[in-house]
């Protein structure tokens, strides 16, 4: 399959593709966030023997646009001595920050919002963003338990942001481009093909299988550093740090931090869909692939490895602080460089 | 990893800019309206100071207005969530003051009760200190098991948490019919879901990085200040009430005394404080099921019960050992129908004394583990 923005396509390179372009995934965005709040409640809730929301529509389907409701109606609260212009900021800075990275994500071979041929590079960058706006709310908030939490933040981002960038350039060596839908093409014609089984060619790639399924396990750690999420929601480690840096925060405010929170989690569901689980092409050769199947086979992937980061959220203790620098220094870099390494050196000699 | 503490600075030679949090009264993890004043460096915790008294409700004053029989519903309300272990050293202290011989039947329901309480006590300490390393799912399973225990408590006291039920001489009333089964199935289903508990929780990886070589709490501090309890115990220390100076009926059962060995980290840290309670919970039920088989059937459980509890002029003191460590009441009459002086030992409040020894050095995330991992309730440290 070719690739290419079907709008742009559709309707020449003006204004009105390039906001359909904006909006598209604005509006998935919203969907998705809905359904993924609903899954948190009722996986959380399956998890742990209950029902979770089962009075707001049939089986509480409802649930998260009450919640949304609900935080629209909130008072609006801003606490004394706190920094007025960059407390109403922050939220912002998050959600521009995780928002930004979806204008690379290839939701099909005709569709990606904007096409960069270094993709992968940018979702980095901009990922890296959010952790400005949570070191501004934390500080801005004048309250203690929000600054220990944006001080965590900002120490965890650094030990988990490395390994991951490691795993990223290993695997834009692999694919020979850093352009996320060349990287998902190469990827075409069966799961056989996928950068976590060592990516396409021929019986050669046994020498970095081992070294790809490693490196996709290590993107998965530091992804859910990346998210804050259980087990490593340091900064905002509830039984700790109450909320840690948006515990002032209420009403729309915080549910800009909840938004942002799960449309990080997309982005780095996306990501390592994209790189190691072939983004939209299909698991099966020439098997249900087309442009709409590829919508289909993104989103499944992705949300799949949602359900994994939910998952893990109800299971697992939290690590502590410094036991998360210890991970992602001590182990997950020199393994990362390990299989950057072999993977280089493959790629030279094959 | 094995670090012992974070770090290891004698932080009175230091100077550097300190802050100072205020963790409670209102914090998700202080186990009730305690308040803690922490001072931290960076997030290393170099002092901790425990303010009480946010739920101090003059029991030892109402006391003395009451009669006997009047305070067993306020001793329910020290330690709230063990209400039948804090009536028994009470009832029994009156009735070594009377010199009262309670029926057979009444010390096996008295001892099937308290350990059933205990094993529900343990279950929320467990609980808790999992949720406050950050696991939420345990805590529920544990919570749904201690659901099954309140339904006997309720089924055969009427009450779920302050129940009333041991009367000096007795009993509020004789159980249910189906008692025997209903217990029998519980102990059951307390091994299944600790069975479960050690795979998803003890024996995580992430919990023993969290909780071993954590606020190590050596023997003899915890002698000096008075430990008692699976604090004491988690140091490696045997001592048991039930075992050292059997009280009731207990030297007729046969259970262990479980004691903090480190299997993963070193002897008397938060792992060892939260196995201890484990294992307890095990030995509670091989306690009841003895007291089971040997449990009568027929006797009436009131026939012992004074129509007038006024005990001769005199003092006495009984201590118990409580799910949180020993319990003693120091009862003084001076041969009216009310008490003149009632003092309660509360071991949640001797326990929780420790708490600024074993948590200077280490990280303000630990403190919250060992707070947990100490398990008091408040109701029971302001009284």
């Amino acid at each position: 399959m070719e690739t290419f923005n079907v709008f742009e396509k559709l309707l020449g390179q003006n204004i009105l593709s390039a906001l359909i372009s904006v909006l598209l995934p604005l509006v998935f965005l919203i969907i998705y966030a809905l359904i993924a709040i609903l899954g948190e409640l009722k996986i959380s809730a399956w998890i742990q023997e209950r029902l979770g929301p089962m009075r707001t529509g049939p089986y509480g389907i409802l649930q998260p646009l009450a919640e949304v409701i609900k935080l629209i109606q909130k008072e609006d609260i801003v606490p004394a001595g706190a920094n007025r212009l960059l407390f109403n900021l922050a939220p912002y800075v998050i959600f521009a920050g995780s928002f930004a990275g979806f204008a690379v994500i290839p939701f099909t071979a005709a569709f990606v919002p904007a096409e960069i041929n270094i993709g992968l590079f940018y979702v980095f960058a901009v990922g890296a963003f959010a952790v400005i706006g949570i070191v501004m709310g934390g500080w801005a908030s004048n309250n203690k338990y929000s600054l220990l939490g944006a001080m965590r933040s900002a120490s965890q981002m650094i030990s988990y942001e490395i390994p991951g960038a490691l795993v990223i350039l290993s695997a834009a060596v692999l694919a020979n481009s850093l352009d996320m839908q060349k990287i998902t093409a190469l990827q075409d014609g069966g799961f056989w093909n996928w950068f976590l089984f060592g990516g396409p060619g021929g019986w050669s790639k046994i020498w970095i299988l081992p070294f790809t399924l490693l490196l996709s396990l290590i993107y998965m750690i530091t992804s859910l550093a990346e998210t804050n999420r259980t087990p490593f929601d340091i900064p905002e480690g509830e039984s700790e740090l109450v909320a840690g840096y948006h515990t002032e925060y209420s009403g729309m405010k915080f549910a800009m931090f909840f938004f942002a929170e799960y449309s990080n989690m997309f982005i780095v569901a996306a990501i390592l869909t994209v790189v190691f689980l072939g983004g939209w092409t299909s698991p099966f050769g020439s098997f249900m692939s087309g442009y709409w199947w590829g919508i289909f086979w993104f989103i499944l992937k992705a949300m799949f490895i949602v359900f994994i980061q939910i998952w893990l959220r109800w299971t697992l203790p939290r690590v502590r602080v410094d036991q998360l620098m210890y991970l992602g220094w001590k182990i997950l870099l020199p393994f990362a460089l390990v299989c950057f390494v072999v993977i280089s050196l493959y790629r030279i000699i094959y | 990893m094995t670090t012992t503490k974070f770090v290891d600075i004698d932080f009175s030679r230091i100077e550097s800019d300190r802050m100072r949090l205020n963790v409670g009264p209102q914090h998700p993890s202080t186990h009730g309206v305690l308040r803690l004043e922490v001072e931290l460096d960076g997030e290393v915790v170099t002092n901790v100071i425990p303010h009480i008294g946010y739920l101090h409700r003059c029991f030892e004053k109402i006391a003395e207005n009451m009669n006997y029989q009047q305070v067993i519903p306020y001793v329910d309300r020290m330690d709230y969530i063990s209400s039948m272990n804090n009536e028994l050293p009470y009832v029994m202290a009156v009735e070594k003051l009377m010199g009262i011989k309670v029926p057979e039947k009444v010390e096996y329901i008295r001892v099937i009760m308290a350990e059933l309480n205990r094993i529900a006590n343990h279950q929320i300490a467990v609980a808790t200190f999992g949720l406050d390393a950050g696991a939420f799912t345990p805590f529920l399973y544990l919570f749904r098991d201690r659901e099954y225990i309140l339904w006997i408590f309720e089924k055969a006291t009427g009450g779920r948490l302050l129940f009333n039920y041991f009367w000096v001489g007795g009993l509020a009333n004789d159980v249910y019919p189906t008692f025997k089964e209903d217990v029998l199935n519980i102990v059951k289903q307390v091994r299944k879901t600790n069975k479960e508990i050690e795979e998803l929780l003890i024996y995580n990886k992430i919990f023993i990085d969290r909780t071993a070589n954590v606020g190590v709490l050596p023997a003899d501090v915890a002698i000096n200040y008075g430990c008692s309890g699976p604090v004491l115990r988690g140091s490696g220390v045997p001592f048991d009430l039930r075992k050292a100076e059997p009280y009731s009926i207990y030297d007729r059962f046969d259970f262990e005394i479980p004691v903090g060995k480190g299997e993963v980290g070193t002897v008397g840290d938060c792992w060892d404080r939260n196995i201890v309670r484990m294992r307890e919970m095990e030995q509670s039920c091989r306690i009841i099921e003895q007291a089971i088989a040997q449990m009568p059937d027929s006797g009436d459980v009131q026939s012992a019960i004074p129509k007038k509890v006024r005990p001769p002029k005199g003092e006495v003191y009984f201590r118990c050992e409580n799910p949180k460590g020993e319990l003693g009441f120091y009862v003084i009459s001076d041969g009216k129908d009310k008490p003149y002086r009632v003092k309660g030992r509360a071991p949640s409040f001797v326990n929780l004394s420790v708490l600024p020894e074993i948590s200077r050095g280490y990280l303000f995330a630990d403190l919250i583990v060992i707070l947990g991992s100490i398990d008091i309730v408040l109701g029971e440290v302001d009284r």
